[in-house]
């Protein structure tokens, strides 16, 4: 008798609470599209239109793919900077991880003070560190450089913390155990356990980051971003078309590439 | 002389936890002593405490002639050297084959560089595939932990732990992760190392009938104290009771789930 109350109030209760949550984004998205005056119907209506504007502008023809030499390059440029970025930044937020991780004890403060540099880097937006950037660099390679190498950094030390932490603790107090020194331990224990993880999120990165350089490459006039920038303010939309094409087609390989390495590693 | 000392040792963790109250005991050469008591009671801590996972808050800890209390790193790792452990969840770096993970025993020994570059010589390869021989592993010997059983892994922790050459072995609850069968298998390669070897052993278990039939002597911890310490025809089923306290707190919970 007992039993059956409990049963049908726990029911009861998660019938309230799907409720109350439907009904409280309800309101949000009422307040929200009052405030900034956007309209998902009139939204919707207009991507027919969107989708006839793109197949009839952005389309290439052969202008546009007579620049496919020159828009490979580029892109091929970005691409390369973007798998350096991720590369390096990697390998310095793998030690620093080791100092933030709680498995490897370094010390409390050490610890507290890498996830906070780690934070404040990762949550300023790549696109923002690149207009502050652009003050000492100027509209040159390394403001995009540096804008990525900070975003992903932080980025990549937190999952490298989470990741040393969650996947190798035990064998790390094994080693420990064992009269291992900190290095031997590094390399014997923590880099062996987390090493699929650990290249798991640089793929996942150097896809990321490819995309990113192409916006940063607007505002700093590098890269492909800023020959689509280039084509698309000269009203080439022919041209501008077959750089997102030619993207597209680099983002779906990188991916590709990067499951298969993934399935290798395993 | 003793192997092993404890005076009056307490640890208490945050400044709330009292997992270990004035605990005192001695361990001589070649014991196998096994440690019980209920989950919470502070088997691990005690266990920690010897090989300095765990730092106690007070107390004295000698092992092998020494004061180990304090002893900082160089002096740390010499001590651990000597002392071999076995997990619950063997802790092994399951992505290494079996026979890097049997080799990581002799990390303690060697130069941190050769260490950190898994450079082992000729010797200690022999030596590592004797004692995997030994356990029974040798069809394993290059796969990937991650492929082996419960009772594998187990036995290459064990296989990693007689590796350093340890005078002492602890072992944290070994077979609360195994069926029956490995139980038997993984107890009865512990007793014969104690045997064989002249290792002394110390195993805190779960199972007070595995404890009775395999140990010379049983130390019964509950709340961070030590209740009983004697061997195992004394351990009286009151005293059973009394170290799992379960006679007096089931009848309290009996009585308040009624009313
Ligand atoms: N790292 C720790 N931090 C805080 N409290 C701990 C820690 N390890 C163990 N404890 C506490 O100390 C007590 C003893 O734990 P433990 O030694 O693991 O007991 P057992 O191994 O007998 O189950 C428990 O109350 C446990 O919650
Ligand atoms: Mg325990």
């Amino acid at each position: 008798m007992k039993l059956n109350k409990d049963t049908e109030n726990v029911f009861k209760k998660r019938k309230i609470t799907y409720t109350i949550v439907f009904v409280g984004v309800l309101i949000v998205y009422f307040i929200a599209s009052t405030v900034t005056k956007f309209h998902l119907w009139d939204g919707l209506v207009s991507i027919p239109k969107a989708i006839v504007w793109m197949g009839e502008k952005l389309v290439p023809d052969a202008a546009a793919m007579a620049k496919l030499p020159k828009i490979l390059k580029k892109l091929f440029e970005t691409a390369l900077l973007s798998v350096a970025v991720t590369v390096i930044a990697a390998i310095i937020a793998f030690f620093f991880s080791l100092l933030g991780s709680k498995t490897t004890k370094v010390n409390g403060i050490v610890n507290r003070l890498v996830r906070i540099v780690a934070a404040f880097f990762r949550n300023v937006p790549d696109v923002v560190w690149a207009m502050l950037l652009m003050f000492s660099f100027g509209q040159n390679i390394l403001t995009g450089f540096f804008a990525l190498f900070f975003t992903t950094f932080g980025l990549l030390t937190r999952a490298f913390i989470e990741t040393i932490d969650e996947v190798s603790s035990s064998c790390v107090e094994a080693l420990d155990a064992t009269g291992a020194t900190f290095i031997q331990t590094v390399f014997q224990g923590i880099i062996p356990a987390s090493i699929t993880e650990i290249i798991t999120w640089v793929l996942y990165m150097i896809e990321t980051n490819i995309r990113s350089s192409t916006l940063i490459g607007m505002l700093t006039a590098t890269g492909i971003g800023y020959l689509f920038d280039l084509y698309y303010k000269r009203l080439d939309f022919a041209s501008a078309g077959l750089i997102v094409i030619s993207m597209v087609v680099l983002v779906i390989t990188i991916e590709g590439v990067s499951n298969r390495i993934r399935k290798v590693i395993q | 002389m003793p192997i092993l000392e404890f005076k009056d040792v307490s640890k208490t963790y945050n400044n709330v936890t009292k997992a270990l109250q004035e605990v005192s005991f001695s361990i001589e050469e070649g014991e196998f002593v096994s440690i019980i008591g209920p989950s919470g009671a502070g088997k691990s801590t005690l266990l920690r405490c010897i090989n300095r996972l765990v730092d106690a808050s007070s107390g004295v800890i000698i092992f092998d002639g020494q004061d180990i209390t304090d002893v900082k790193k160089k002096e740390l790792r010499k001590v651990r050297t000597k002392t071999g452990m076995i997990f619950q969840h063997y802790n092994l770096v399951d992505r290494l084959s079996v026979i890097e993970n049997v080799l990581h025993g002799t990390l303690g020994q060697k130069s941190t560089i050769s260490g950190m570059t898994g450079h082992y010589t000729e010797e200690e390869k022999e030596k590592a595939f004797g004692i995997i021989n030994e356990l029974g592993l040798a069809d394993q010997a290059y796969k990937r932990c991650d492929e082996l059983s419960g009772g594998q892994k187990q036995r290459v922790g064990i296989a990693r732990a007689i590796m350093q050459q340890p005078k002492l072995i602890l072992c944290d609850e070994p077979i609360a992760s195994l069926d029956p069968k490995a139980s038997k298998t993984i107890m009865d390669h512990l007793s014969n190392i104690n045997r064989n070897k002249k290792i002394t052993c110390i195993v805190n278990l779960h199972q007070v009938d595995v404890a009775m039939k395999y140990s010379e002597r049983i130390i019964g911890v509950a709340e961070g104290r030590i209740v009983f310490d004697g061997p195992p025809e004394q351990l009286s089923e009151e005293m059973i009771h009394q170290i799992y306290q379960s006679n007096s707190s089931d009848l309290i919970t009996d009585v308040g789930y009624a009313q």
